[in-house]
This record gives structure tokens, C-alpha cells and sequence, in this order.
């Protein structure tokens, strides 16, 4: 039994825990549900994220733009266009949701690698600072582009989405995702992304063609965040553009950094970790017990979160499991490194 | 056409501001190659000095001697402004100058998010009118076209810290190093230039611009809240990319242009969109001249 089997069974056991849990799922306090529901969400987006900045090095700061259009597109499969689906099924039934729901999913997932696809071509020349704020404008433009949409809602956001997401469907998509990339990363393909991430100029010079793997991390990393973005619209049932904006993708990218770049399981458990963290912070706002100002800077959770970035970055850049960042002695990537200025060239 | 005229009277007012505050960065980028992503947080924070300074300073020149008061005000707001600069770079930069660039961004950003939302929690995320430094009226003599009297102000604060940015940067012995610095560090320490001095100094001269811009910016759209420095400091960047980073007047002239293509776009049909434009034109550049209009390009040695 090789390293594939114990992975393919592995996933095969996370497929069944999670419908026997979902089975069980109504037994649980609905808010603990929609907490476990965020976790799984979560991971998926961190997942993906690492793909495109852990694994592949491209600093994306726009992962929760692919979110919204994978949100966006999906409710409004949902809503708009399901109809025809469910009524060649037999009209709306457990087995027919099962039928209808990947395939509005996997439509979100599409619409969202589309974006990914038309924000990575751009990227394809820019580097480090430069990337960093483009993917933010991209993720802007998206958001602002949705505001701008009246059919599906504007401002007033998109209301009367069915709630079809639940416990199996949630972790059976955040199994499938980590299973893909892992497997991916650990191919001879997927060795690719990181020799992008490692030395791009020694990649290009040995036969690696950068541009299709940077491009199809961006696609992947997408796609998986679209996903993402369905099951989160079909459990809050209404969504707003204002809710997927750069203090999103901040927390994607926290849980990416805190994780440590590069580590799928890594980046799991800081989503894990700060999805619960988030929640429990509210309570701590709650404690009527705590001196006013500790509660209302539990309840101010950006002042934290940017705190522990911070401190991270200072303390230990690696996060929790990733590896050391190669060190300025190789030179070129610090601050203060050789004589030429790192904009990108023609 | 009259329009058009109007509309880049105040685009040139715009882009003074995004002047200002484009000049910080590109002095940063040209001494340390690193984008100072909380540069647009200094901007605000010198907007809300300005609030809190007003009408604690202002009352004590009255009459004639206003402005002289309301120089008082922006003198002070520059200081404070540079010193929170150079707190930043010592506290979270300087620590990293070591480490990969990635690491630096990232700091940058979490330092950007902390002032913006501390600033919300001290300051109260609600939007405050910023108190009144000069009277905003419309000039006389200027037949059809409306020029406010902050529409001027703004632009000759702007022009006179230029100038000043200029005589320092050529004539002094600090701006000499600045540039030695930015052109090969290495070469600089060993001709004895105190590397962490001038890294403190051009962090501390480019908030200051950014303070300064902040109260310039609240004269002329009074309404100040801790989140307002976001759009403007990636518009500004766009602007020091535009005229070539690193490249100072490049910086001015990017700026200038940037306020003019928004006030446009803000004027005609698509206004929704202004704040898209800022970016599509960064998209533009990089793929087209990524130097910049004034940069040199530069060739990539393997």
C-alpha cells in the first residue's frame, strides 16, 4: 500500500464520515452547524489560496473577488435557471437537490475559473509588490462590477437563495479540493509550481513554462473558491457585494501566512483555527466580565487580526508549518539587495 | 468645452493630492525598493491631526494672523506626521530588512490594516466633519470656469512642498545620500553614507508629504473617517507607477494625471466606474511600460 493508496483511501474515508455526520447534522445547535459549515468553507478557500500563493509564490490578494463571482454565479443558477433541471427530475426531492446542486456548484466553480483565467494572464509579467496590488484591483473591479449588476440585486445584494448546502456536501468538496492539490503538488507535473515559486528564471531555463502554471494555479486556485463561494451562498441564503471585499481576502491570505505557505495541512489547521477564533471572539465581546476595552477590541477583530499578521511576520514568517523563506543570502529577493530596482521588464 | 476646461481645473486639484502622497512612496521605493502599502494610512492619520489640532491651535490667530495659524497647523501635522513614519519603519520594517520581500509586504499590509482599524476603534469609525481652516469661496475674475479659493490653496501648498522636496533632494547632503542610497546601497555604505539615518529620513520626508495631503484633502472634501486614506493611497500608488517609480517629478506628473483622467471619468457617463479607472490604468502600464513615463527601463540581468 503506497503513498496514492493511503491518500485515495483517505479521501474515500472523509467522504463517508462527513454523510454520516451530515446524517447526524440536525441534532447539532444551528449556530454550531453554521460554525462547523464556515470551518469547512474555509479550508476550501485556503486550500485554494495556497495554491496560488503558497505553492506557486504569485501573492494573490484578490482571492475573495473568484469567491463572490463563484457566489454570485452559482445563486443565480440556483434561482434563475434550475428550474427546467428539477422539473425533468421529478419536481424538488432529496435525490434531485443531490443531482441539481454539484451541477450549480460546479457552474459557480467555472465562472469563477473564467475570472481566475482573465486575472492570471495580466499577472503573468508582474512580481511581488506589483502583483499584489493588481490582484486587489482585480478583486475590486469584480466587487465593484457586481455592485454595478442590477439582475442580481446591486447593492441590495441577492436574496432568496436555497439552502441546499449541508455538512456532506461542504467537507465532501474540502476533502476533494485538499486531495486534488496534494495529489497535484506531489506529481511530476505539479513539482512545476514550485519550481516557479523557487527560481523562476532557473524554471524557464530548464523547460518549465511558467506561463501555463501560473496561469493554471490562478485557474485552479479560482475554481476552488468559487465552489467555495456557492456553498457559502446556499447556506446564508443572501449575499452582498460589501461582503467580499480586501478584508476578506486579508483573512484567506492570514490563514494562508499563519498555516504556512506551502502547507496544505498547515493552512487547513490556521483555517480551522482562526474560523473558530472569529467566532469565539464574539463571545469575548459578550463577557460583560472583561474590562470594556478588551471586549471591545474582541469586538474590533481586524485590530487582532492585523496585529497577529505583524507580529507573525516578525516573529515567525513561516507560520505554524511551513518552512523557512529562503534567506536574503541568496541575494536577490531582499530589500536591500545589488543595484537594480525589481520592476518588471519588458 | 467649457466643460472640459472645469473638469481639468479639478482633476489638477485632484492630482495634487495624489501628487503628495505618490512622491512618499516613490522616495521609499527608490531607497528600499519595497512599496510602504500604510503609506495611504499616514495620509488619514495626518487628515484626523488636522482635526484634532484646528481648534485647539486655531483660535489663537485670529484675524489677519489666520493664516499664519492655519501654517501652524500644517507645519504641525507634517512633524507629527513624519514622526509616526519613522516610528513605523523602526518598529516594523527595519526589524525585516533582512528577509525576503514577501515578508516586508505582508508586514506592510498588516501595519496598513492596524492603523485603519485602530484608527476606527480611537477615532470612531463614523465620518467627522473636518473644522473649517479657510474660507472656500469662488475666485472673481475667472469668467466662466469656477476656481475655489482651496482649489488654489491646495495647489500652491502642493507646489511650494515640491519645490522644497526638490531643493532638498539636489542641494542637501541628506538628499545626496537619498539619491547615492537609491542607486546602489551598497556603494553607499561604503562611501560612509549611515544607511538606517537616511532610510528614517526619506520615511519620515514622505509622511510628512502624506500628512500634508491629508489636511490639504480635508479642506477640500471636509468629511474625514479612518477608512478614507485606502482608495487614495492605491490611487497614489498608481500615480508614482505611472510616472515611473522611483522617479520623482515622474511621481508629480503621474499624479497630476491620474486627477485629471478620474475627475473625466467621474464627469461623463460611466461615473460609476472612477475608482476602476486608477487600476485599468495601472493594468495598462504594467503590461505596456512598466518603467513608467519618466523610468528608465531596465533590462533584466540573468
Amino acid at each position: 500500500m503506497n503513498y496514492r493508496h493511503i491518500k485515495q483511501l483517505a479521501l474515500l474515508a472523509a467522504l463517508v464520515l462527513a454523510a454520516v455526520a451530515s446524517h447526524f447534522s440536525g441534532a447539532i445547535n444551528a449556530y454550531y452547524l453554521q460554525v462547523v459549515l464556515f470551518i469547512g468553507i474555509n479550508i476550501i478557500l485556503a486550500t485554494s489560496l495556497n495554491l496560488i500563493n503558497g505553492y506557486t509564490g504569485q501573492f494573490s490578494l484578490g482571492h475573495a473577488g473568484f469567491m463572490a463571482v463563484g457566489a454570485y454565479a452559482s445563486a443565480y443558477l440556483s434561482s434563475e435557471h434550475s428550474a427546467g433541471l428539477f422539473h425533468a427530475l421529478g419536481g424538488a426531492s432529496a435525490f434531485s437537490i443531490a443531482i441539481v446542486f454539484p451541477l450549480v456548484l460546479l457552474g459557480g466553480g467555472v465562472a469563477a475559473a473564467l475570472a481566475g483565467l482573465i486575472v492570471g494572464v495580466p499577472s503573468l509579467r508582474l512580481k511581488g509588490d506589483y502583483l499584489a496590488i493588481v490582484t486587489l484591483g482585480f478583486g475590486e473591479i469584480i466587487r465593484v462590477m457586481i455592485q454595478n449588476t442590477d439582475a442580481v440585486g446591486g447593492p441590495r445584494g441577492y436574496s432568496g437563495i436555497a439552502g441546499y448546502t449541508t455538512l456532506f456536501w461542504t467537507y465532501a468538496v474540502a476533502a476533494l479540493t485538499i486531495y486534488i492539490v496534494v495529489s497535484m503538488i506531489d506529481s511530476t507535473y505539479g513539482r512545476g509550481f514550485l519550481t516557479v515559486r523557487d527560481d523562476e528564471i532557473a524554471a524557464e531555463a530548464i523547460g518549465i513554462n511558467t506561463t501555463r502554471y501560473k496561469v493554471t494555479a490562478f485557474v485552479l486556485g479560482a475554481f476552488f473558491a468559487g465552489v467555495a463561494g456557492g456553498l457559502y451562498a446556499h447556506t446564508t441564503t443572501y449575499i452582498n457585494p460589501s461582503g467580499f471585499d480586501f478584508q476578506l481576502s486579508v483573512q484567506i491570505v492570514i490563514m494562508v501566512i499563519l498555516g504556512g505557505m506551502g502547507s496544505t495541512a498547515g493552512v487547513a489547521f490556521a483555517a480551522i483555527l482562526l474560523t473558530v477564533l472569529l467566532e469565539y471572539l464574539r463571545f469575548v465581546a459578550g463577557y460583560e466580565w472583561l474590562p470594556d476595552i478588551v471586549r471591545r477590541i474582541a469586538a474590533n477583530r481586524m485590530i487582532i487580526f492585523s496585529l497577529v499578521l505583524i507580529a507573525l511576520m516578525l516573529l515567525r514568517p513561516q507560520g505554524l508549518f511551513g518552512a523557512l523563506p529562503r534567506m536574503a543570502s541568496a541575494g536577490r529577493k531582499s530589500i536591500k539587495s545589488g543595484p537594480g530596482p525589481t520592476i518588471p521588464t519588458r | 468645452m467649457m466643460q472640459f476646461w472645469q473638469q481639468l481645473i479639478n482633476g489638477l486639484s485632484l492630482g495634487a493630492f495624489y501628487a503628495l502622497i505618490a512622491l512618499g512612496y516613490t522616495m521609499v521605493y527608490g531607497v528600499l525598493r519595497f512599496i510602504n502599502f500604510a503609506h495611504g494610512d499616514v495620509f488619514m492619520l495626518g487628515a484626523f491631526c488636522g482635526y484634532y489640532l484646528t481648534p485647539r491651535l486655531l483660535p489663537h490667530f485670529t484675524g489677519p494672523l489666520a493664516p499664519v495659524g492655519v501654517t501652524v497647523v500644517l507645519v504641525a501635522t507634517m512633524a507629527i506626521c513624519a514622526i509616526i513614519g519613522i516610528l513605523i519603519e523602526r518598529l516594523a520594517y527595519r526589524p525585516l530588512r533582512r528577509m525576503p520581500k514577501l515578508t516586508v509586504l505582508i508586514t506592510a499590509i498588516g501595519v496598513s490594516l492596524f492603523l485603519e482599524y485602530a484608527g476606527q476603534f480611537v477615532f470612531g469609525a463614523d465620518p467627522k466633519a473636518f473644522p473649517e481652516l479657510m474660507p472656500d469661496r469662488a475666485l472673481e475674475n475667472t469668467g466662466a470656469l469656477t476656481v475655489t479659493t482651496t482649489q488654489v490653496a491646495a495647489f500652491a501648498v502642493t507646489l511650494l512642498l515640491l519645490v522644497g522636496l526638490t531643493f532638498v533632494v539636489k542641494r542637501t547632503r541628506l538628499g545626496m545620500a537619498m539619491r547615492a542610497l537609491s542607486n546602489n546601497s551598497t556603494a553607499a555604505a561604503l562611501m560612509g553614507v549611515n544607511i538606517d539615518t537616511v532610510i528614517s529620513f526619506t520615511f519620515g520626508l514622505g509622511s510628512a508629504l502624506a500628512g500634508a495631503a491629508g489636511i490639504l484633502y480635508a479642506i477640500s472634501y471636509p468629511s474625514i473617517d479612518p477608512l478614507m486614506g485606502v482608495l487614495p493611497g492605491i490611487k497614489a500608488f498608481v500615480a508614482a507607477v505611472l510616472g515611473g517609480i522611483g522617479n520623482i517629478p515622474g511621481a508629480a506628473v503621474g499624479g497630476l494625471i491620474l486627477g485629471g483622467v478620474e475627475t473625466i471619468v467621474a464627469g461623463s457617463a460611466y461615473s460609476t466606474y472612477r475608482d476602476a479607472i486608477a487600476f485599468a490604468i495601472l493594468i495598462i502600464i504594467l503590461l505596456f511600460r512598466p518603467a513608467g513615463l519618466f523610468g528608465k527601463v531596465q533590462v533584466e540581468k540573468v
